[in-house]
This record gives C-alpha cells, sequence and structure tokens, in this order.
C-alpha cells in the first residue's frame, strides 16, 4: 500500500504497526465493556425491554406506520421538489438577467435557512390562513419545508448536471438551428437527467433523515416520533433508540449503495457524453468542474 | 410594527444558536481530524472503525442523535457533562455534544478528501530529494491538503449553523425555539419568519461568502 503519507512498511513499520493494532484493540475493548457495563447497570439489556421487537406487535402498531409516513413524507418531497428545482435550476441559466437573478436569490435564500425554520412557518401558515385539517397539517408542513429546501438544492444539481456537459452539444444543437428550449428539452436535459440521478438518489438520504424534523417538532407520526409512543408504552427508552437508529442506517445505507452502484453502472455505460455527477455532489457549493471530483459536504441534516 | 419583540430575547435566542454553532464547531473539528487521521492511518484496524463509525454516524439522523443525547444519555444513563442541577445548561451541552459528534463525520470526510488531493508523486518526489517523513508532511502535503479543505469545510461550518436548530427538539433555548414560541403566540407570522430568515441569512451567507472567497485563493490550481 502506497499513499502520499506512507511508502509500504518495512519491517520496523510492521512491528510498530502491530504494536499500534494492539494498543488500539485494547482501547476499543474497553470502551466497548464501559458501554455493556453501563447498559447493565441501568438495566437496559433485560430481554424483557427488547422482546417487543420480536413480537408482530411492536412492528405493526409503531414502527411500520412510522416508517410509511416517513417514506410517503420523503417521496413526496422529492415529487414535487424534483419538477420545482429543475425549472429553478434552468432559469438560474437564462440568458435574461430578469429571469436569471430572481432564481438566483430565491434559490440562495431557500439554501441559507435551516429546514426546521421553514416547517415550523408553513405548519402556522396552513393553520393561520388555509382549511388544512389538523391530522394532515403536520405532513403538509413538513413536506412544504422539506419541498422548499430541496426544490434549491436540486436546482443547483441541475445547473451542475448542464453544466457537466460538454460545450459541444449545444454548440450543435445551434449549428442544426435548434431554438434554446429546443435546445434544452431535447439535447440537454435528457442528458442531464442521466448524469444526475446518483446526486438525486443521494439527496433523498437527507431528505429521509430531515422527515425527522416533523417528528420532533410538529408531532408528525414518522419513525422518530412512534419510537416515543413505542417507548412510552414498553419503557424501554434505549432499545427502541438503537432499533430506530438501525432501520434509519439500513434504509440509507441501502439507498448510498444504490447511488452509487447507479454512479459505476452509467460511469460504464457511457451513454452520455458528459460527466456524471458523483452521488455525493448533492448540494455541491459550486457546479462539478471536473468528473468524479467528490465535493462531500454536510450541507443536510 | 416590530413591538411584538419587546419581551422577546431575539438577540439572546441568536447568541445561543452562535455559541452552539462555536462550541460545537471546535469539537467537531478535533474529533473530525482524529477521525481522518484514523481512516488514512496505516493500522487497518483503525482504518476500518473510522469507516464503520462514519458510515454509521451519517446515516443516522441528528434529530435522533440529539433527541437520543437527552432521553438517552441524560435521562436513562444520568450523564451529567458537568451541570447537574442547571436544566438548560445541561441541554446545550448535550447538544453540543451531539452536533459535534455528528458533524465531526462531515469534516472527517472534507479533511480526507483534501489528503486525497494531493498526488503520491508529490510525496515520492519529497522522498527521492531525501526529505524525512515529518518534513514531507510538513512541507509538501499538509499545506497542499488544508489548503484544499477551506472551502468544503466552509461547506460543513454554514450547515452546521442550519443544524443548530435541531437543538430546539430537547428545549435549548436558541432560535428556531424562540420563532416557534413567538408564531404560536403572536399573530404576526410573516413579519416573525421574515426577522428569523433574515437571522440566518446574516449569519451564514457572510461566513460563506468570505471563507469561499478565502478558499479559492488559497486553493492549490492543478
Amino acid at each position: 500500500m502506497t499513499s502520499v503519507l506512507y511508502d509500504a512498511p518495512g519491517p520496523r513499520a510492521k512491528r510498530r504497526n502491530i504494536f499500534y493494532t494492539a494498543a488500539f484493540v485494547v482501547l476499543l475493548a474497553l470502551g466497548l465493556w464501559w458501554i455493556f457495563s453501563v447498559m447493565s447497570d441501568k438495566g437496559q439489556l433485560e430481554w424483557s425491554l427488547w422482546e417487543p421487537f420480536v413480537t408482530a406487535q411492536a412492528w405493526t402498531t409503531y414502527l411500520l406506520p412510522g416508517l410509511g409516513n416517513t417514506l410517503k413524507a420523503a417521496a413526496l418531497s422529492l415529487v414535487i421538489a424534483l419538477p420545482l428545482g429543475a425549472v429553478f435550476g434552468i432559469a438560474r441559466m437564462s440568458d435574461h438577467r430578469w429571469v436569471r437573478v430572481p432564481a438566483g436569490v430565491i434559490v440562495e435564500f431557500f439554501r441559507a435557512i435551516p429546514v426546521l425554520l421553514l416547517m415550523l412557518f408553513a405548519n402556522e401558515f396552513y393553520s393561520a390562513y388555509t382549511g388544512v385539517s389538523t391530522e394532515v397539517r403536520p405532513l403538509y408542513a413538513v413536506v412544504t419545508g422539506l419541498v422548499l429546501y430541496n426544490a434549491s438544492v436540486i436546482a443547483e444539481i441541475v445547473r451542475a448536471g448542464i453544466l457537466s456537459l460538454p460545450k459541444g452539444q449545444s454548440e450543435a444543437a445551434k449549428a442544426i438551428g435548434l431554438r434554446k428550449g429546443q435546445t434544452m428539452t431535447s439535447i440537454l436535459l435528457p442528458q442531464a437527467v442521466t448524469a444526475m440521478l446518483p446526486a438525486l438518489v443521494s439527496q433523498l438520504v437527507v431528505i429521509v433523515k430531515d422527515t425527522t424534523l416533523g417528528g420532533a417538532l410538529l408531532a408528525f407520526p414518522e419513525l422518530l416520533n412512534a419510537r416515543g409512543t413505542l417507548a412510552a408504552n414498553y419503557a424501554n427508552v434505549i432499545p427502541s433508540f438503537i432499533i430506530v437508529a438501525i432501520i434509519f442506517i439500513v434504509l440509507n445505507l441501502l439507498l448510498t449503495t444504490f447511488a452509487s452502484w447507479l454512479e459505476r453502472r452509467l460511469r460504464r455505460a457511457k451513454r452520455s457524453s458528459g460527466a456524471v455527477l458523483a452521488a455525493d455532489t448533492a448540494g455541491a457549493e459550486e457546479p462539478v468542474a471536473e468528473p468524479g471530483v467528490k465535493t462531500d459536504d454536510g450541507r443536510g441534516t | 410594527m416590530f413591538d411584538i419583540f419587546e419581551g422577546y430575547d431575539l438577540l439572546g435566542a441568536f447568541w445561543v444558536t452562535v455559541k452552539l454553532t462555536v462550541f460545537s464547531g471546535i469539537g467537531a473539528l478535533v474529533l473530525g481530524t482524529v477521525l481522518a487521521a484514523m481512516r488514512v492511518s496505516p493500522v487497518p484496524l483503525m482504518r476500518g472503525f473510522a469507516t464503520v463509525y462514519v458510515n454509521v454516524v451519517r446515516n443516522i439522523p441528528l434529530t435522533v442523535i440529539i433527541v437520543f443525547c437527552s432521553l438517552g444519555l441524560a435521562d436513562i444513563f444520568g450523564m451529567t457533562l458537568g451541570a447537574s442541577d442547571d436544566f438548560d445548561e445541561l441541554a446545550f451541552r448535550l447538544a453540543v455534544l451531539g452536533l459535534a459528534a455528528y458533524t465531526a463525520v462531515f469534516v472527517c470526510e472534507a479533511v480526507r478528501s483534501g489528503i486525497n488531493t494531493v498526488p503520491v508523486g508529490q510525496a515520492e518526489a519529497a522522498r527521492a530529494i531525501g526529505l524525512s517523513f515529518t518534513q514531507v508532511l510538513r512541507h509538501i502535503v499538509l499545506p497542499q491538503a488544508f489548503r484544499s479543505v477551506i472551502g468544503p469545510l466552509t461547506n460543513v461550518l454554514i450547515a452546521l449553523t442550519k443544524n443548530t436548530t435541531v437543538a430546539s427538539a430537547i428545549g435549548v433555548a436558541e432560535a428556531a425555539l424562540l420563532m416557534k414560541e413567538m408564531i404560536e403566540n403572536e399573530a404576526q407570522l410573516l413579519l416573525i419568519s421574515a426577522v428569523f430568515a433574515l437571522g440566518f441569512v446574516i449569519l451564514t451567507l457572510p461566513t460563506g461568502l468570505i471563507l469561499g472567497w478565502v478558499g479559492k485563493r488559497m486553493a492549490v490550481k492543478r
């Protein structure tokens, strides 16, 4: 193994590595043992607290409906934010200043504001100015907040996707006499969509994670909220947190794995002449200049 | 028009937001750098541990982590973090802990990608002219790595500023909690929301612009 930091290890380096490994194993074991002893001290390892999760009732009454609501809100947000984001992304690249500037201001504004503020606003807005019933209001508020934020992130992804296409594509379209709208809809967008797919799928992870905000602050009955009801019933705070965290991890790992599989496949297929936006580009500050440069940032929650 | 803000500590709430950002930012920077060092270390076990940490934590919603800090660590395990009788202080410290543990993952990835931008040839050339490991690190690798991570780290910092609002889920009196309280009590939804939105724009936009400019100037052009 040669990296910029280390050469292939010689005999002394190998001995040193073995020493570090042993020291780390001891440290890790101490940490695990400490967690284990604290858990058993507080009686969190009792089988009765974990038992609900092997029976059907905890899943059918609490966890699955919660997961269903999480997925519903995430799917709705993506479906609504996608066309909205595409419109704003394209508007930001318009030749007309009066289209480009307002679109840019709106996108930057909604990216600068926490999703939670948007959700709180939407919740109060629906309650004060519309007749949305109290049962669906949290869902509406969560979806509105997520759409406003993610549409602006998707707008940036769309822009990066279109900018990643070679210039020759639009030049050729111009040469054969296509109008601007035609160039966009039949030449640029189809290729950009393919390039964007991995980034869009990984944006879903951010959306899924953000639905929990509605559960904690707007009483939207998603997975985190369902955990609260479940723990109130079985008095198993720690186990319920662990199970819910595992569900989120598995769900999001599936999405990330799918995104990077898609990215590899698209790169190999070379169907599009442009670059493929890396799965982690979501919300990148700058359009990706070179293909394959990962600009991983923690923009989402 | 603005007299509804009387009786509410608007600046105080935003000050808590800033404090949350700064403290958890420092925590995340330290923890994230340690994680990044482990991820690029020659010891496979450390690399494995850091990889697992990053992939696990980045897939758990921040809200789950923060709420767990309050209901799990404090209520069940009785963790006090040196603030046993002051509930507000305890909530604040728990929020910092959760935010730092979560944000560290993104710091780690940013730092690691910075080290990865340095071409292997640079280190090989440095060794060829007889520089020692420490010299290679100090004069060749780290300067290039640091300069290329300013941009990504700025994004992490901005995301952290926005993420501090999640602390309102455990009752930390920061901006989002005050906004929630105010829009429920007062009949001035648009004005109140606009003021809070502006507050966050003021906090995040200059950070992004200034550090973005610095990052672009500093980045090693290749």
